[in-house]
């Protein structure tokens, strides 16, 4: 979509223009040229020597058994965040849909949490799961659950599941709770006359037409595991034990500030490039489909 | 409602009371610990009521931190995060809303090149430059300080976007009208954009003040001093060992001070919270 009526200027949109674009390029296009330049690198202990190496890091980084299990990590943590994110975020959004009384102090209620940083969702989550003290690990201990995230690779996978889906379900619920209003009342009421029941509605009118809000809030969720867990991880199990909650975005960080590999590390910035590069295409090829429906 | 079933509306209620103390929950112990003493915290079970050391805790995290962790005063903290909420928010809206005015109501060579450079930016968030972005932020001297805190973060994709999605809603009419009044582009978006704008920024500003807020790997690399921690940062700072080795109390008090600023944003400005949520993923 064009303007019919412009202004004409030779100087002043440059000049309007001008800091965001120093912006872009000073902290995004050229570190970005730097990540991809670091990559093709290799730098001795004491960075004093840099060597051109070509693809070296990254097949280095494809042969890693630690990057590869990292994948897997990854996909494991950003899809349970994600199923489990929407599936009780829809129930929230469906029941809220439902009530006539108190809607919207419920609504204020749930939304809250989205105002948290990740990482102090981790410290509140890791202070209820704290092996010695927390007051859920007490609960679980009297039902004969040993509790201990810091050495179980599964329940420290847990806890960051359950502090970063905590964080995101007041997002999800009022996408849910939007999509849900928008959904014409008259179709709800003609299957009620034909005479389905409330679940049989659900499924068959209201959950269809909320599929695109579905799909968006898919993507979204993917994204957020993958890169905005970062806090989260980091408060809590900083990637352990062994490795089992270390996720892309901890482990570049790790490699790069902790261990120092600058071109590992930025072989793994760029592998990253392309993965945001793929989740943002997906995103925007389904904006346009969603304004149909 | 299509029909009347009241086990079906007391389900609701049921569940969404569940699922409101089920959230709620981590609050209301975080809140709980905050009040006791640290002997009182490390009892299995620690208490579920709230004790009476609620302003000790509160003050002595603000005046002086932690005694095992980091030391640094947690006013001081709640001051820098402040700055950077406040910074990065307006900082963002502020060129964008510029930058958009640019492209919407110029034409001019390279217009779309220097779209499609902004746009491009959605696709590198901070979390895969980690460190080419520190190291230029380290050669330009900005390390441990503001500057360096919220300018690499101002520049902003989305924040340009809705900006000239809104523009492209204005009526061409009110240009056609300002300008046989005689009114120049600054005039013209001082006047006429500038107010029309004001749900968008208060909308835009909501969302922006809590990710600022909520910063986290960018001030954990840029600050090594504790004068330019920001609440959240030092948080983890007072977070030194195991169970045992923390001073509970004082964490509990910083983490409340630190989440409540950005949650009161949210439940205070609801509205435009909602809006701005909603349109910036458009």
């Amino acid at each position: 979509m064009e303007k019919r009526v412009v202004f004409r200027s030779a100087w002043l949109p440059y000049a309007l223009l001008a800091p965001q674009i120093a912006v872009t390029l000073v902290f995004f296009f050229w570190p970005a040229v730097q990540a991809v330049w670091f990559s093709f690198q290799e730098q001795d202990a004491f960075g004093l020597r840099t060597e051109f190496v070509g693809l070296a890091n990254f097949e280095r980084l494809f042969r890693d058994e630690n990057y590869l299990a990292s994948f897997g990590t990854t996909a494991l943590f950003s899809s349970l965040v994600a199923f489990s994110g929407i599936a009780i975020s829809l129930l929230l959004a469906t029941m809220a849909d439902r009530v006539v009384r108190g809607a919207l102090a419920y609504k204020t209620l749930l939304i809250w949490p989205y105002a948290v940083a990740p990482a102090v969702a981790g410290v509140l989550w890791a202070f209820l799961f704290a092996p010695s003290i927390g007051v859920i690990t007490y609960v679980l201990k009297q039902a004969g659950i040993d509790w201990n995230w810091i050495i179980d690779a599964e329940q420290a996978m847990l806890l960051v599941v359950v502090a970063s889906v905590w964080k995101q379900i007041s997002y999800n619920f009022l996408f849910f709770l939007a999509g849900l209003q928008s959904i014409p009342r008259s179709l709800i009421e003609a299957a009620a006359i034909d005479g389905a029941g409330p679940l049989r509605r659900f499924w068959t009118i209201v959950f269809p037409l909320l599929s695109p809000t579905t799909f968006f809030l898919l993507v979204v969720n993917i994204v957020y595991a993958f890169f905005d867990t970062f806090g989260v991880i980091d408060a809590t199990t900083q990637g352990g034990p062994a490795q089992a909650t270390h996720i892309l975005v901890y482990k570049v960080y790790y490699d790069g500030v902790k261990a120092a590999d600058l071109g590992g590390s930025s072989a793994q910035s760029v592998v990253l490039m392309f993965i945001v590069i793929a989740l943002t295409a997906v995103q925007f090829r389904f904006v346009e489909r969603r304004v149909q429906y | 409602m299509v029909e009347n079933r009241p086990f079906l509306v007391a389900l609701s209620h049921a569940v969404l009371v569940l699922g409101v103390l089920a959230v709620a929950f981590p609050l209301y112990v975080t809140f709980v610990a905050s009040t006791h003493r640290l002997e009182d915290i490390m009892q299995v079970p620690m208490p579920l009521l709230p004790g009476d050391q609620l302003v000790e805790n509160y003050s002595q995290a603000l005046a002086a931190g932690s005694t095992t962790g980091s030391s640094a005063p947690v006013a001081r903290m709640l001051f820098n995060s402040s700055v950077m909420a406040l910074a990065i928010a307006l900082g963002k809206i502020a060129i964008s809303i510029i930058a958009s005015f640019a492209i919407v109501y110029f034409r001019f060579p390279l217009r779309s090149f220097f779209f499609w450079m902004i746009f491009v930016t959605l696709m590198l968030p901070v979390e895969v430059r980690i460190i080419p972005t520190f190291k230029v932020v380290s050669d330009l001297g900005m390390l441990n300080s503001y500057v360096g805190l919220t300018l690499p973060l101002i520049a902003s994709a989305t924040a340009t976007f809705l900006f000239r999605q809104f523009f492209l809603t204005v009526p061409d009419e009110l240009t056609e009208a300002a300008r046989i009044d005689g009114a120049g582009p600054l005039r013209f978006f001082w006047d006429v954009v500038l107010p029309l704008s004001k749900t968008s920024i208060a909308a835009l500003f909501v969302i922006q003040f809590i990710y600022g807020w909520n910063q986290y790997l960018w001030p954990l690399l840029i600050t090594s001093e504790e004068d330019m921690y920001t609440v959240v940062i030092g948080i983890n700072r007072m977070i030194v060992g195991g169970d045992a080795a923390n001073e509970w109390n004082l964490v509990m008090a910083t983490a409340m001070l630190a989440l409540i600023p950005p949650a009161l944003v949210v439940m205070l400005m609801q509205r435009w919270f909602v809006k701005g949520l909603v349109e910036t993923e458009k």
